[in-house]
Parts: structure tokens; C-alpha cells; sequence
């Protein structure tokens, strides 16, 4: 394997498009093992680490950068060129963290319209806007033109943009895992490992958080749904169970059931499990099996518990889901 | 857009084997007539339906989905058609969210003695979807979305393979 052109180390990069940060604290937070990736690698563009400029990526050799975890969904036209750049310089492409496998938060903004979220944004009681301006592409200074990225009507993952070699979820990934799999392309480098078949979900398991986490599971009959904060948390039993909306049923093994083994329900950051094609799809499947009724007004009233129900189901997955968006930020309100 | 007089709304409908297909089948067998929009899929059971069998349908161009199954107390495994109603009324809810009409996925009982029932139903929904007008989601068809991202629509099955 090759990308060790100029200091003899193989080549890193990492990026940010649409994200929060939350995935380079998590890298940093292998601790000690961030010196094996400094032995092991040239670090050549890691925007939040170091300085380095879009042109000095753009000049490098195509398939020179060895490894890149790509974090971030792709909300403008910035995110998209800068996925593009790194698909063609690096050998591995990774969709590092939510926002580039499902598009996690900043995807919840696929609910709405584009014109209903600059609206939410620039016209708001504390703006001062008395013309109603709203962001432009491209604007005549007297020094040129100024560009600012075109923000598109729909957040995408990073594979709806350019081919991906590797999938790591979770928001943020869990530090064990980034340990394990950085451990793991040291090994593949000294030729002691064999990469993982190329598309594979790596640094997390194929089961559900449900199959880690330690509660006692009895049937369910739900009554009621509720919150952690209405009621006295059994600490043994189900959190589903007990009423709480959990996504332990539908979500992907990895993280050791953090949340559940602390007393807080799953929210869903590990992504659909490896068999569900729909993550919220799997959930509502799993929820509405449990409800405790079969009396239609009764039902409704129980539903009526989970008040944002495409928020719930769709946390961390509307852009990776089969509808991937609402009608109204595909289409504008205009349909 | 296609004009709502010439549209011709794809339907997906998923039939119980133990009642909605035989009425199906009744129907065809005793000649009722029925609106040829929908496509019927059989399963064993209208608790099979998992809710991404109608997010796949409406994801993948059809206009409306039709769910039918026993009526309540009816169902050949006790009771797995209240937990279709309950997926369905779930579902519903969260469609609502995402902007996709209510009008557009319908839960229907019909035992396997009411062909004409359900042929009734069937030719009710046909005009109510085609009231409604085509859904033509984005990630359907030949994978280009005319709208301002302009740019072909990768599916996550496409990448892998």
C-alpha cells in the first residue's frame, strides 16, 4: 500500500463539513494511542488541528493522503466540494461519525423547508433586516466578487455525494472504537492484518444496543409513554419497558450501552443496526408492537406520548432514511 | 406535474394470505371490476408489515400504499392485526411530519369472503390519490433530482454494490 510519497510516512487527513466538533474531541480522546497515529502518519490537513489551506489539498496527488475520516454531512456546496477533493486524494475514504454516515442533527433540519429555515434564521423579532436580505452566492464588493457557498434545500450523508470505503458511526464515536481501528491500519501498514471488505460498518458491532445493554427484559405492555424526568427509573428494568421511548431496539451495537447502563434511554447515535434498511422504520416497528392496546381512541391516546414522533425516530437518521427529507425541503413550501 | 386527469396513481397493496388476498382472489374469480392501479404483495400476515415496507414503497415512486388485513378479532394469529393498527397509526403520525398526505397509505379490513368490499376500496383509494396527484419523491426514478441540488441521488445500495 502506497501514499507514503515525500517524508516516508503514510499520509492522514481529517475533516469537518457539517458537524459540530464533537468527532475531533473524540479522536483526541484516545489519549495516548494519538501518538501512534504521529508515528505511524504524516498528518497533511486537519483543519482543526492544524493550519493548512483548501489549494495545498487541492495541489496534492491524487490517492496521496492514505487515510481520511471524513466527519460532517453535507449541507452546502463548501461540504461537497471538499468531499470531492478528498475522495480523489485519498486511497481511504472514511464516513466518520453520524453527520457523514446518516446526517445526525444538522439533517433534522431536512424537516423543513429552505426558505422556512432562512426565515427562522434572518427574520427573527431580534434581527435587524428591514429588506428581508437573505444569503447570496455571489456578491460586487469594490475589491471583486465576493462567494459564499451555495446551502442546499437537502442535508445528504457523505456516500449520497462520493463513493465511501468505510463506515464509522456514532455521535461521537466512542474513543475505544477509533482506538481499535486506528490499531487495526497499523497492523494492515506493518502487514500483520488484512483490511475489512471494503463498505463494511467498522469500530462498532452488528447487533443492537439492546443485545449490550444489561436491564432485565420481561414482554412489554405499555400503557403510557413518559420521560425520565415524570418518573423514579427502575434501575434494573427496561427502560422501554417502563415507558421510556428507547432506540436500543433499532440501533447498532458498539458503545457498551452507555446511556441505558446510566438510566438514560438509547437516543440512537450508533445508526440503524446492520440488518434494518429504515432506522426509524425499525423503531416504530419495535415501539408500536408493545403498546398495550387494541382499542384505536386508546391507542392515540397512548401515541400522544411521543409528541415529535419523526424527531424521535429520526434523530440521528433522516438523511440516511428511505425518505431521506420532508416534502417541503425537497420541494419548497410552494407544494 | 402530471394532469389529474390523466394520472395514473401507482399503488402498492399488501393483503393478509388469509383474507385480504382471498378476497382478492374472490373478486377476481366472481369478475367484480376494480381499478387496475394497485399491485397487490401478499404476506402471510398483516402484522409482517413492517413499516419499512411502506416507507420503501413511497421512497421508490408508488403514490399510495394500501394496508388490509382481518377484522379486529378475526385474525388467523390471534391478534398480530392490532399491531398493523397500531404500526399504521404510528406510522401516520410521522408521515404527517414529513409532509407525505394522509390520504396516501390506508388501513383496510376485509375478510376473505368481501371481494366486492374490497374492490370498492380499492377503486375509493384509486380516486382519492389521483384527487391527491402523483407523489413523485426525489429519491425515485432515474436517480436525477431536477431541483436545485442537481445532482445525481447515489442510494446507499448503489455505493456498496
Amino acid at each position: 500500500m502506497s501514499g507514503n510519497n515525500g517524508s516516508g510516512k503514510p499520509k492522514f487527513a481529517m475533516y469537518w463539513a457539517a458537524s459540530c466538533g464533537g468527532c475531533e474531541i473524540a479522536v483526541l480522546n484516545i489519549h495516548e494511542k494519538i501518538l501512534d497515529v504521529d508515528a505511524n502518519f504524516e498528518v497533511v490537513f486537519w483543519p482543526v488541528a492544524m493550519d493548512a489551506k483548501y489549494k495545498d489539498v487541492e495541489a496534492m496527488p491524487d490517492g496521496s493522503i492514505l487515510l481520511t475520516l471524513f466527519n460532517g454531512a453535507i449541507r452546502n456546496s463548501e461540504n461537497k466540494h471538499m468531499a470531492e477533493v478528498l475522495r480523489k486524494k485519498s486511497q481511504i475514504l472514511v464516513a466518520f461519525g453520524s453527520c457523514a454516515n446518516e446526517g445526525c442533527m444538522p439533517a433534522l433540519a431536512n424537516l423543513s423547508s429552505k426558505q422556512d429555515l432562512y426565515d427562522t434564521v434572518y427574520d427573527t423579532i431580534s434581527t435587524e433586516n428591514p429588506d428581508g436580505v437573505r444569503p447570496q452566492t455571489k456578491w460586487e464588493v469594490p475589491e471583486g466578487e465576493l462567494e459564499i457557498p451555495e446551502f442546499y434545500p437537502v442535508v445528504r450523508t457523505l456516500d449520497q455525494v462520493v463513493p465511501v470505503d468505510y463506515y464509522i458511526p456514532g455521535c461521537p464515536p466512542e474513543s475505544h472504537q477509533i482506538a481499535a481501528v486506528i490499531d487495526l491500519v497499523i497492523q494492515v501498514l506493518q502487514g500483520k492484518a488484512e483490511l475489512p471488505p471494503a463498505g463494511s460498518v467498522i469500530g462498532a458491532g452488528t447487533s443492537t444496543v439492546c443485545d449490550e445493554c444489561e436491564r432485565t427484559r420481561n414482554i412489554k405492555h405499555i400503557k403510557e409513554f413518559t420521560r425520565i424526568q415524570n418518573i423514579e427509573v427502575d434501575p434494573e428494568l427496561c427502560l422501554l419497558e417502563q415507558g421510556i421511548l428507547c432506540s436500543g431496539p433499532a440501533t447498532r451495537s458498539g458503545c457498551n450501552a452507555l446511556c441505558p447502563q446510566a438510566g438514560a434511554p438509547c437516543i440512537g447515535c450508533y445508526g440503524p443496526a446492520d440488518d434494518a434498511l429504515d432506522f426509524g422504520a425499525r423503531l416504530m416497528s419495535a415501539v408500536a408492537s408493545v403498546i398495550d392496546s387494541k382499542d384505536p381512541e386508546e391507542i392515540d391516546r397512548i401515541l400522544d406520548g411521543i409528541p415529535d414522533p419523526a424527531g424521535s425516530f429520526y434523530r440521528f437518521n433522516l438523511a440516511g432514511s428511505l425518505l431521506r427529507a420532508s416534502k417541503s425541503a425537497w420541494f419548497g413550501n410552494g407544494k | 406535474m402530471t394532469d389529474t386527469e390523466t394520472f395514473e396513481p401507482i399503488i402498492i397493496g399488501f393483503t393478509c394470505n388469509w383474507c385480504s388476498y382471498r378476497a382478492a382472489d374472490l373478486a377476481g374469480t366472481a369478475r367484480v371490476k376494480y381499478a387496475p392501479n394497485v399491485r397487490l404483495i401478499r404476506l402471510m400476515c398483516s402484522g409482517r408489515l413492517d413499516p419499512t415496507f411502506v416507507l420503501k414503497a413511497l421512497s421508490g415512486g408508488a403514490d399510495g400504499v394500501m394496508i388490509t388485513g382481518c377484522h379486529p378479532g378475526e385474525c388467523h394469529y390471534l391478534e398480530q392485526n392490532y399491531k398493523a393498527l397500531r404500526r399504521y397509526m404510528l406510522l401516520k403520525r410521522t408521515l404527517a411530519q414529513l409532509g407525505i398526505e394522509p390520504g396516501r397509505v390506508k388501513l383496510v379490513w376485509a375478510s376473505a369472503a368481501e371481494g366486492v368490499h374490497l374492490a370498492a376500496e380499492i377503486t375509493k383509494l384509486v380516486e382519492e390519490i389521483r384527487a391527491l396527484g402523483p407523489l413523485n419523491w426525489p429519491t425515485a426514478g432515474d436517480g436525477t433530482f431536477p431541483g436545485e441540488l442537481g445532482v445525481e441521488m447515489n442510494t446507499h445500495e448503489e455505493v456498496a454494490a
